[in-house]
């Protein structure tokens, strides 16, 4: 596959992880992420790796805990009720220091929600989603091509880092297709796992894994270990895409497919003349604060697939020292081009 | 011959649903009435069910199940889908979900299509992974047919890479979608694409254009 293919954003994760040197997938149905298992449940036999679907999300995210411990590059995927599932899991995998990644093709909230696309579990991505004081690194692509990228991108800063890694999609970008090229692709950088699980051969001393510490003053000493980590993790990885900020009046931000609606809205108000520019994120934790600090619009616009929740994050980036407006549809509902044209229109009434 | 019962299947994302919505435009704008059964139980999203106001503005009957497009993914068969079978004026369309995970709920309905004649075309795309050559396109015609109990009549060329189409793409593996037909016993029916897809059919292959036009669109296309 040297040539461009065409795929599903479902398909590229699983190929795209292949390629990372994945081969320990388990995962459990749910729509609109199925055909990311669909594709490994396919493949995996084929290339001696293991896919498994568990009897339930809880099943499959502690399969890739124990993956995880024994140093291999494991993956599960889900979509929001099914990540919410797993969260107890996720908090554990992060207390453990272990890499893996997890892909969460968001669909409309809260409870039982719906199919269609969303945005709404930003929150529960970017603050860690389970119990405890951690963090994933959280990855959203805004295309198939993007999305095999960034799953490359995935597995080798979680490892990297020894966190979590998610891919934080939604189901228009694991349903749609597009032309994607693996060839261009990161390769894999593999850590050296000195801590994994792998027997010791009687050769070393044993290597634990554990999450639970007996004493607080241990627990603490951990958990601030981690923290460190975190601050070294904020510096050395905001990414974010951002063009026409330099004389904007207004700059946007939005991620995954809610910027490719924003695209077509600034295009249009470029074309009428008016002073429109974009940053989008594309790590949304760590967020992209600090590029926040060197642009003066005299207002930002956050548009998601949510009631608001990056809004918070570009308050806290401008130090709240710029307007920051919000617009969103949720419940599975996208935002239109016309709504972001008009939405800055009145925006601009406002500052002017 | 023509039947009027025709039933696009193939590998999911081969393009069955485009080219089934412009097979039925197509015989819309001939005269003919025309009704298009939304047949997939495979996906939730991007499905010809999207299209009903379109169709529906030109005149073309829609049948789809009550929870297409909703926030229910709810596989069943549309509830009014054997009156298909006995609207004898009408050409119907089927647009059949992909593999035989899509194909397998046909298979309730083989006496009506045994009795009536059918034609079921082979949507083939050999741009996507998993059918580029001939033995995997084989493999996944054979396991249409089994599971639909029906058989592919003639083959539909969809090769394409969406935006990325150029005049080359679609006859780019001509070759393995011929061993394919030579293996089949069918006929390369069409070869279909946008206007400028179709500059890449060579002269005399000519009359086996498709011209297609793109009438289910991402979000931030509509406009």
């Amino acid at each position: 596959m040297s040539e461009k293919v065409l795929m599903k954003g479902n398909e590229a994760i699983g190929e795209a992880a292949i390629r990372s040197g994945c081969r320990h997938f388990f995962g459990y149905p749910i729509t609109p992420q199925t055909e990311l298992s669909a594709y490994m449940a396919k493949k995996m036999p084929k290339i001696g790796g293991v896919f498994l679907q568990a009897e339930s999300e809880l099943a499959a995210v502690n399969m890739v805990y124990g993956a995880a411990s024994a140093g291999v590059r494991a993956m599960t995927s889900s979509s929001s009720p099914g990540i919410s599932l797993k969260a107890e899991g996720i908090s554990y995998i992060a207390a453990a220091d272990l890499p893996c990644v997890i892909v969460n093709i968001v669909r409309g909230g809260p409870g039982l929600g719906g199919i269609q696309p969303a945005q709404s579990d930003y929150f529960q991505a970017t603050r860690g989603g389970g119990h405890g004081d951690y963090h994933l690194i959280v990855l959203a692509p805004n295309s198939v091509q993007e999305l095999v990228y960034l799953t490359a991108d995935a597995f080798n800063l979680s490892e990297e880092y020894r966190i979590p890694a998610m891919i934080l999609g939604d189901g228009t970008l694991g349903q749609m297709m597009e032309p994607v090229d693996f060839s261009s692709m990161p390769e894999p950088v593999y850590a050296e796992k000195t801590w994994a699980v792998t027997g010791t051969q009687n050769k070393r001393e044993k290597n634990v894994v554990k999450t639970l510490f007996l004493d607080a003053h241990e627990l603490e000493n951990e958990v601030m270990k981690r923290e460190e980590k975190y601050d070294v993790v904020k510096k050395e990885i905001q990414r974010y895409e951002a063009h026409d900020t330099e004389d904007a009046d207004v700059i946007i931000s939005s991620y995954g497919i809610t910027s490719r609606v924003v695209e077509t809205a600034v295009k249009q108000l470029r074309d009428e003349g008016m002073k429109v520019g974009v940053i989008r994120p594309i790590t949304l934790w760590p967020f992209p604060e600090k590029v926040y600090k060197t642009v003066h619009p005299k207002a930002f616009l956050s548009v998601e697939m949510s009631t608001g929740q990056m809004v918070e994050d570009i308050k806290l980036a401008c130090e709240c020292s710029t307007p920051v407006y919000f617009l969103g549809r949720t419940g599975g509902v996208i935002p239109t081009p016309d709504e972001v044209v008009k939405k800055v229109k009145d925006i601009l009434k406002e500052v002017k | 011959m023509e039947h009027r019962i025709n039933i696009f299947s193939g590998h999911f994302g081969s393009g069955k649903t485009e080219v089934a919505l412009n097979f039925a435009i197509k015989e819309r704008v001939r005269g003919k009435k025309v009704v298009i059964v939304d047949f997939d139980i495979v996906n939730p999203y991007f499905r010809t069910n999207d299209a009903r106001d379109i169709l529906e503005k030109k005149g073309i009957k829609v049948i789809a199940n009550a929870y297409a497009s909703s926030n229910l993914d709810m596989p069943t068969v549309p509830l009014d889908i054997l009156s298909v079978f006995d609207n004898s004026d009408s050409v119907v369309i089927f647009d059949v979900g992909g593999d035989d995970d899509g194909a397998f709920a046909l298979g309730q309905y083989k006496n009506y299509f045994d009795k009536l004649g059918y034609e079921m075309h082979f949507v083939v795309n050999t741009k996507r992974p998993l059918t580029q050559t001939t033995e995997e396109l084989e493999e996944i015609a054979s396991r249409i047919e089994k599971a639909s109990r029906l058989e592919f009549t003639d083959i539909y060329n969809n090769t394409n890479l969406a935006d990325n189409t150029d005049e080359n793409t679609l006859m780019s593996d001509y070759t393995e979608i011929e061993k394919l037909s030579a293996k089949l016993g069918i006929k390369i029916e069409k070869n279909c694409g946008l206007k400028t897809a179709l500059y890449g059919i060579p002269d005399n292959l000519r009359d086996t254009g498709f011209e297609m036009e793109i009438y289910i669109r991402k979000p931030w296309e509509k406009q």
